[in-house]
C-alpha cells in the first residue's frame, strides 16, 4: 500500500530518498533535509497524506548527526500512515518549518524547538510552549540534567 | 492605641508591640481563633490527583461544610489555601499570585507527597515541595492522601490556629500574630 507511495515519490524526488526501511508494515523514509518542504508538499497534494499525526525530535547523542526530526503522515481517506525522517546535525540544528504544508505543525515544531532544541526556519512563531518563557535550555536533549541544572546529577535512588 | 513600644533590637521577632497577656485579651484572642479556626474557607485550587481527594471530602461522604470548611472561588475570600498536587515550574508564578491575593490571615496546607516535597517527580520541571516558595502550616503525608488524612490535616490546622496567640490584637492593628 504504502510501497506505491514510495516509488511515486522517488520518481518525483529520486535523489532526495536516502533510505527505505518497512517494518512490520510501517514505512519509514528519510530523506534530505534541503527538500522536506517540497516532499511534505508532494506527499499532501499527490499522495493524500492530509494529516500531520506528530512531529518529534529524536535525539541520538553520540551519534553523527544527532538529531532526527520525525514527521508521522496520516492519510484519513485511506487510513495508510507514512512516516518520514530527516537528519539534523547539532551545529546546524535548523530545519525549515512545514507549517506552511500543515497548520497542525506550527505548535509541534514550538515543542520541538523547546524541549529538542531544534529550530525551525521561516516558523512564524518560534518560541517556547511547554516549559516556562524564561527557561533555559532543552530538557528532552540527552545531555541535560534530569533534575534540572542546578542540581547534582542523578546518581540512583539511595534508600 | 496605647501600645508597648519595645526598645531593644534583637534578631529575634519582635513581639513586644502586643497587648500583652491578660485575661481580657487572651479571652479576645480565644473569641477570635475560634472563629477563624471554625470557619477555614480554602482556595478552590487543584492541581492534579491530590484535588481529586479533595473534592471527595467535599462531597457528601466526607462533607468539609460541617466542620466550617466551604470552598471559595476567590482568593479574597480564602483563609487557606490547600496545596492539593504536583507543583510545576510554570504553575509556580500562578499560585505565588493566588497566595498574595489572599488576606491575612492566610495559611497553606501541602496536601500529598508532591506539593511536601516534590515526591516521585525529582525531575527539572517540578518544584521539590511548595515550602520552598510559601511558609506551610500543614503537611499532609500520603500519594494521595485519604479524605480522612486531608479533615486530619484540617484539625492541625484548627487547633494551631488555636494557640495563636495576640490575634485580637493584630486585628485591631496592635503589633502581629504570634504563630501557634
Amino acid at each position: 500500500m504504502s510501497q506505491a507511495v514510495v516509488t511515486k515519490l522517488k520518481g518525483a524526488y529520486a535523489g532526495s530518498v536516502l533510505e527505505v526501511k518497512e517494518y512490520r508494515d510501517e514505512v519509514t523514509v528519510t530523506v534530505k533535509k534541503e527538500d522536506i518542504v517540497a516532499i511534505c508538499q508532494f506527499l499532501k497534494d499527490e499522495a493524500g497524506y492530509n494529516f500531520l499525526c506528530d512531529l518529534c525530535g529524536v535525539d541520538y547523542l553520540g551519534q553523527q548527526p544527532r538529531f532526527m526530526v520525525v514527521y508521522n503522515l496520516y492519510n484519513v481517506a485511506t487510513k495508510e500512515r507514512l512516516r518520514v525522517k530527516v537528519a539534523v546535525d547539532e551545529e546546524d540544528a535548523k530545519v525549515d518549518t512545514v507549517s506552511t504544508v500543515w497548520s497542525t505543525a506550527n505548535w509541534h515544531e514550538r515543542e520541538c524547538w523547546d524541549l529538542m532544541g531544534i529550530a525551525f526556519n521561516n516558523h512564524p512563531d518560534l518560541r517556547r510552549i511547554l516549559m516556562a518563557t524564561d527557561w533555559e535550555g532543552h530538557p528532552l536533549r540527552k545531555d541535560y540534567p534530569l533534575q534540572g541544572p542546578d542540581r547534582e546529577l542523578y546518581q540512583g535512588r539511595i534508600s | 492605641m496605647g501600645v508597648v513600644q519595645k526598645v531593644g533590637q534583637s534578631s529575634e521577632p519582635d513581639h513586644g508591640r502586643v497587648l500583652g497577656d491578660n485575661v481580657m485579651t487572651t479571652s479576645l484572642d480565644l473569641v477570635v481563633n475560634w472563629a477563624r479556626s471554625r470557619s477555614l474557607w480554602p482556595m478552590t485550587f487543584g492541581l492534579a490527583c491530590c484535588a481529586i481527594e479533595m473534592m471527595s471530602t467535599g462531597a457528601a461522604r466526607f462533607d468539609l461544610d460541617r466542620m466550617g470548611v466551604l470552598f471559595r472561588a476567590s482568593p479574597r475570600q480564602a483563609d487557606v489555601i490547600i496545596i492539593a498536587g504536583t507543583v510545576t515550574h510554570k504553575m509556580l508564578p500562578v499560585i505565588e499570585t493566588v497566595y498574595e491575593q489572599m488576606p491575612e490571615p492566610k495559611y497553606v496546607i501541602a496536601m500529598g507527597a508532591c506539593a511536601s516535597s516534590g515526591g516521585v517527580f525529582d525531575t527539572y520541571s517540578v518544584v521539590q515541595g511548595i515550602d520552598k516558595v510559601l511558609p506551610v502550616d500543614v503537611y499532609i503525608p500520603g500519594c494521595p492522601p485519604r479524605p480522612e488524612g486531608l479533615l486530619y490535616g484540617l484539625i492541625k490546622l484548627q487547633e494551631k490556629i488555636m494557640r495563636e496567640r495576640n490575634s485580637f490584637g493584630a486585628a485591631i492593628g496592635a503589633g502581629d500574630v504570634i504563630p501557634g
